[in-house]
């Protein structure tokens, strides 16, 4: 796996007419084996997975995913144990990373790449490490071919966006609301205007998290971005005993209905 | 060896901005008006003014000197415990509130450990007329409690925080996850040195009234500087307010960690390594896989796994030196101020005074200033209940 595989599986999904979705699964929740088949599920639903890497404190995250966190920490999740498991997947979409920065140091940073590189990671998603911080780890981690994903928010001027989005690989992450994760009803006015701007701006496919959580949301900005991230609401019915399959088909149905709702542009 | 802001906030490695993207706005926003502000005559009138006559300041240099006869030196403590709520934490806290309203923001939130910063923040948003939510681990407000009512009477809403820990590190989470949710209205009062660029600055900034204080004062009562000045580090603000007026001397530097029961501390730049908390890179308890681990110790304030990042840089570079000192031994300090001196300390401050008695133990002679961070009273029930007094 590799940044050209993600890039292959937004390629893919653009070619066929629908937009890629993006599933969000804890490592170590709610159990490490239901972890294993619950990636194995995602995989023949989703184009790409992206898998957390539990914290004891994640600023980013709002309360469901803090809790999937503490409960895969207090089952001995690890960064090795998570990397085992992708190690040993059947082969399925390609899969990125989410975790906090400190992680990533634990251990040296060019020892995570090459075992993260190791386990066929092709992106990571560390939301506490933003552009100017980045430094030369970008560089680093695509000398394993590992996307370093950059993140944008409501809050990101044209200027800074335009800069990020330079040297973005991958994709972007569009963070959707000024927020934490977690479900939201409705999105605040002007998140259209600020993903059509990045969606203008941007090299890369874009997709849209924080808060995607019914067919919805995806119909609402449908045409603004090239994917949607789904977290907290795959999270809370796992927690609630759902299987992959049911929380995520009308989310897949919503990402594949454009030409079906009309909405494409 | 301290660095201006100019360098974007580093202290050698130390430091940085490891923040959400959502956050980095308001950082640069907050950058920029504490930069106006510094060379803004009537902004530095007008804190002044507020320092003086809100706050109480300056405060007393006082020669503890019946201690000082205990304990085979001369112990000077510089007086925090004297200002308006009882602790070094409102000099910070109004700072950062005419900061708040120059950038328009009309929500304050605010973490608090020992309930001090959160009580400072209270009144100081009291004064100002702005709205005033407070953080508070779950276990810090049972052991803090006066302070939990001293900040409803003051008008605050104090949410406690009733995940993992239950203390100082997990307030700061929901203090950062609230201002990542409301960039725009609210303004972030952090109360330590600690959290991303531009914090540690601002905030020692905002101390150093501590130690241009104590240094002038004591230049004029000794004609001559002392050996060495001491002050307890949580996340680092008094000390760092204190260290700042002596940094260019040739004075000893002493931070005091909590050493907790023994087997669970709360002493990073004893015991710890580098890695990025709350915004910063600094010296953190961490295990292989960096995560974070549990602290203890009987001071709520005290009770954190990173400390700030130019104590980081202090550190290594052997400026300060830091030692850790227990509970029991901190409690020994806090009996022995009140009945020798009168003066009831803060168990975060008892930490301070317990490393002067022993370091005038080994030294004896020494002429030490201790900064006496704050006042004990928000201890007694806690300490009391549990027998320990
Ligand atoms: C009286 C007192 N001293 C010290 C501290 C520790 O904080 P810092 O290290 O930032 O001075 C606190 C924190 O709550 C406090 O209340």
């Amino acid at each position: 796996m590799s940044v050209h595989q993600l890039e292959a599986a937004f390629a893919r999904a653009a070619e066929e007419g629908r937009k890629a979705l993006m599933p969000f699964l804890m490592s170590g929740h709610p159990a490490n084996a239901a972890f294993e088949s619950n990636l194995e599920a995602a995989g023949a639903i989703a184009d790409v997975i992206e898998v957390g890497v539990p914290f004891s404190d994640p600023l980013a995250d709002g309360p469901v995913i803090q809790a999937a966190a503490a409960q895969a920490l207090a089952g001995g999740t690890t960064l090795a144990k998570t990397l085992d498991v992708l190690q040993r997947r059947r082969p399925g979409p390609p899969v990125v990373l989410m975790l906090s920065f400190n992680q990533v140091l634990a251990g040296g940073v060019e020892r995570f790449v090459a075992r993260a590189a190791n386990a066929g990671v092709s992106g990571a998603i560390i939301p506490d490490l933003p552009f100017e911080e980045q430094g030369d780890l970008r560089e680093l981690f695509a000398s394993r071919d590992i996307a370093l994903i950059p993140m944008l928010a409501p809050t990101t001027n044209e200027a800074r966006m335009r800069a990020i989005l330079e040297r973005a690989q991958g994709f972007v992450y569009l963070i959707s609301v000024a927020g934490v994760t977690g479900a939201r009803d409705a999105y605040p006015a002007g998140t259209i205007d600020y993903i059509r701007k990045a969606q203008s701006l941007s090299p890369v496919p874009v997709c849209v998290g924080f808060g995607i959580s019914k067919p919805a949301h995806i119909e609402k900005l449908y045409e603004h971005a090239e994917g949607f991230i789904v977290g907290s609401a795959l999270v809370r019915g796992l927690e609630r005993g759902e299987s992959v399959a049911r929380i995520l088909k009308p989310l897949r149905a919503a990402c594949d209905a454009a030409l079906a709702t009309g909405t494409q542009s | 060896m301290t660095t201006t802001i100019k360098t974007r906030g580093r202290f050698g490695v130390y430091g940085g901005q490891y923040v959400p993207e959502t956050l980095i706005a308001n950082l640069h926003e907050l950058e920029q008006a504490f930069e106006a502000a510094s060379a803004d005559e009537e902004f530095q009138s007008e804190l002044r003014a507020i320092l003086k006559d809100f706050v109480g300041r300056s405060t007393p240099l006082y020669p503890a000197e019946r201690i000082g006869a205990d304990w085979g030196g001369r112990v000077i403590l510089k007086r925090e415990d004297l200002t308006h709520t009882g602790a070094h934490k409102i000099n910070n806290a109004v700072g950062q509130v005419l900061l708040a309203r120059r950038l328009g923001k009309t929500r304050i939130v605010a973490e608090t450990g020992a309930g001090q910063h959160g009580v400072a923040t209270a009144a100081a948003c009291a004064r100002a007329g702005l709205e005033c939510v407070v953080y508070m681990g779950a276990l810090d407000c049972e052991r803090q409690r006066p302070n939990v009512e001293r900040m409803n009477l003051l008008g605050a809403e104090v949410i406690p925080c009733e995940a993992g820990s239950r203390n100082l590190k997990i307030a700061i989470n929901e203090a950062i996850r609230d201002w990542i949710s409301n960039p725009g209205d609210t303004h972030y009062l952090i109360g330590s040195v600690v959290g991303p660029h531009p914090y540690p600055t601002i905030v020692r900034e905002f101390q150093s009234v501590i130690g241009r204080e104590a240094r002038e004062q004591y230049l004029e009562r000794e004609g001559e500087l002392p050996d060495a000045v001491i002050a307890c580090v949580g996340g680092g603000s008094n000390a760092m307010g204190m260290f700042a007026g002596f940094l260019e001397d040739d004075v000893e530097l002493h931070g005091v960690e909590a050493g907790g029961n023994g087997e669970i501390h709360a002493a990073p730049l004893n015991s710890g390594s580098p890695g990025v908390l709350h915004g910063a890179m600094q010296y953190l308890l961490q295990d292989g896989e960096g995560q974070i681990l549990n602290t203890h110790s009987i001071a709520a304030g005290l009770d954190y796994p990173g400390v700030g990042p130019e104590h980081s840089a202090l550190r290594d570079s052997g400026r300060a030196q830091y030692h850790v000192v227990g509970d029991d031994e901190a409690l020994d300090a806090f009996r022995a101020l009140s009945r020798r001196e009168g003066i009831i300390p803060a168990v975060e401050s008892s930490h301070a005074l317990a490393f002067a008695k022993r370091l005038l133990g080994e030294r004896p002679g020494l002429n030490v200033i201790v900064n006496l961070s704050g006042r004990g009273d928000k201890d007694l029930p806690s300490l009391m209940e549990r027998g320990l007094l």
